[in-house]
């Protein structure tokens, strides 16, 4: 009798974790299954190659938002991908204990600053200083969410590098900085590119730190002025009365995953085919 | 370059060469710019929030006023509307998500369950403004038609299922958190689980327990600081998420004990605020909110990693 129920208790509670899963795993599909029918419905040519209507207007496209969120987030890229590569190349290849280890834990704190704070981090810098919005003021907000993220993973993935291949190159009379340039680097690149191109997708998807930094433009923008860019016209379209301007957002919506999706699944095929150690 | 002329073999680490000097100099500027963000982060709060500090003290923690023509703020709707959302998320996404993690690490086999750990965690790739838009549109008319006046037919004797189904507010708010948190626990989860010894829940078997009692009664104690960390790691998420509660929780300064009502969240109001915010001392008291947030997610996220930190360096130490 009382194996029995512990018998049945097996069954459901294990049954339950099943379920779980499963409508975990189905969360996905429905994000996407809604994206899909929605988004093409909405998306036609114009939407990448006209500017927004007058407010309330229908059709129009978001040409200048798909072109500022390329200029926003390559700036961004230009200036946080180097200082968090080097940056990661420090803490996995000369790490002094005491200075590796705050750097390591500043680098974690940055990584969980809720964006919206980034954002604020980036008006007082630029927007402050510069006493006006724009697409610069964008890039230093997401940069500053780029650096520790590829800090961190060119760090993991340098430390990956077998020690035999340092102690070879070493071996071979090559200084320090040369055995990282030619062999650590080179070995762990598949890694830290990987990690690179995941932050990227991370911040090219980010709305709050650019609403009062890049903020918005019905126009082309620049790279000095406020420039439109697909996340903050998602949001702006979302929350706006108009029938046509949600049909927009669902169009931007599907652009904009799918852009992130094909990176984060680009990135991991790359991944799996793991260190690129150089043979021969 | 002057390579050593001793006789014998020099050691490596000894052989410091000019460039390697530089290569360490140049790197550790760099390194040293991520420390200094932070630094530069906390600075800015600390000045920005200036005015609003010595205007309101600490009152400004409990104060409920909310006016930009009195320039009278205060936190309190913020902090309990950040706070309620982030308990209702992990009220779902605990049980969700420590579900799926038992399944994933000790019933499916490797394969399917790595592929489905990676599909859940693309959940936590997609961006929050993503979030917000689904729930807008297909959520929030789901939660005002059905849901809402669902509890407040069976549960509407409680006072937190009370009040007019407007589909926005603390509910489901903390809805949409809780599918943006579970992809944390359930990754994290399953790497502790994982992480446990074949040995005891072998030894759990030959003792006759079932494989649930297995899991349940030794494998899950066993992980368990490192699900708390996971937990840890989807509210600090959950505390500092802005686009998806902005967009769903119905941006009402107040304090209301029905979930159904609407409300509001720190990250939320300085999004909608801050960019129109004029004045002295408002961008201040917004910059202040930020301040608040910027110390509850850092705590919660110190404490995620120690405990994670702490399963990982256990699993290897018991015997």
């Amino acid at each position: 009798m009382r194996l029995r129920w512990r018998k049945t208790v097996n069954k459901v509670m294990l049954a339950a974790t099943g379920v779980c899963t499963l409508i975990s795993i189905s969360a996905l599909f429905v994000i996407l299954a809604y994206l899909l029918i929605n988004g093409t419905k909405s998306l036609d040519w114009n939407f990448f190659t006209q500017l927004p209507k007058a407010t309330g207007e229908a059709g129009g496209g978001m040409a200048n938002a798909i072109l500022g969120t390329l200029e926003i987030v390559g700036l961004a890229s230009v200036m946080g991908i180097p200082i968090g590569f080097m940056a990661g190349v420090y803490l996995a290849e000369f790490e002094d204990k005491a200075f590796g280890a705050v750097v390591r834990y500043t680098a974690d704190l940055l990584n969980g600053v809720p964006s919206i704070i980034v954002g604020i981090l980036a008006w007082t810098l630029v927007v402050v200083g510069m006493r006006h919005f724009s697409a610069f003021a964008g890039s230093v907000a997401l940069a500053v969410m780029l650096i520790p993220i590829v800090t961190r993973q060119t760090e993991q993935f340098l430390r990956e590098v077998p020690m035999s291949l340092r102690e070879g190159a070493l071996a071979l009379g090559a200084s320090k900085w040369k055995m990282i340039a030619t062999v650590v680097v080179p070995a762990g690149s598949k890694g830290v590119v990987t990690g690179m191109i995941l932050g990227v997708a991370r911040i090219a998807g980010e709305t709050a730190p650019l609403l009062f930094t890049a903020l918005n433009n019905q126009f082309w923008g620049g790279l000095n002025q406020p420039t439109a860019s697909l996340p903050v016209m998602i949001y702006n379209r979302a929350i706006s009365p108009y029938e046509d301007w949600h049909r927009q957002a669902w169009a931007a919506g599907l652009v904009l995953i799918a852009m992130v999706l094909i990176a984060n699944i680009a990135a991991r095929l790359v991944l799996a085919r793991g260190i690129s150690v150089p043979r021969g | 370059m002057a390579a050593p002329q001793v006789a014998g073999i020099p050691r490596a680490a000894k052989v410091v060469q000019p460039g390697d000097v530089a290569a360490r100099l140049l790197t550790m500027l760099f390194a040293a710019i991520v420390f200094l963000l932070v630094v530069l982060l906390v600075f800015e709060l600390w000045v920005g929030s200036a005015a609003s500090r010595q205007k309101f003290g600490w009152g400004f923690i409990t104060s409920t006023a909310w006016n930009p023509v009195t320039d009278e703020f205060g936190a309190l709707p913020f902090i309990y509307g950040t706070v309620v959302t982030s308990v209702v998320a992990l009220l779902i996404s605990i049980p969700l998500g420590v579900g799926a993690a038992i399944f994933l690490s000790e019933l499916a086999p490797a394969g399917p369950s790595n592929a489905l750990t990676f599909l859940v965690e693309l959940l936590a790739a997609i961006p929050s403004v993503i979030y917000g838009l689904l729930a807008i549109f297909t959520l929030v008319p789901i939660m005002r038609l059905y849901i809402e006046p669902f509890l407040k037919a069976t549960l509407g004797f409680l006072p937190i299922f009370q009040g007019p189904a407007f589909g926005v507010g603390y509910l489901t708010a903390g809805i949409i958190l809780a599918i943006m948190t579970f992809p944390f626990i359930i990754s994290v989860s399953r790497e502790a689980l994982l992480a446990v010894p074949r040995e005891q829940r072998e030894a759990a078997l030959a003792l006759g327990a079932t494989k649930w009692e297995a899991t349940w009664d030794v494998v899950v104690p066993y992980a368990k600081l490192g699900i708390y960390g996971s937990i840890f790691l989807g509210l600090a998420r959950a505390l500092g998420e802005t686009m998806a509660v902005t967009m769903v929780v119905g941006n009402s300064p107040e304090v209301r004990a029905s979930l159904l009502a609407p409300g509001y969240s720190i990250a939320a109001v300085i999004a909608n605020e801050f960019s129109e915010a004029s004045g002295s001392v408002r961008p201040a008291a917004l910059v202040e909110l930020g301040l608040v947030l910027f110390f509850l997610t850092i705590v919660i996220n110190a404490l995620a990693r120690l405990l994670i930190i702490a399963t990982t360096s256990k699993g290897s130490k018991r015997p």
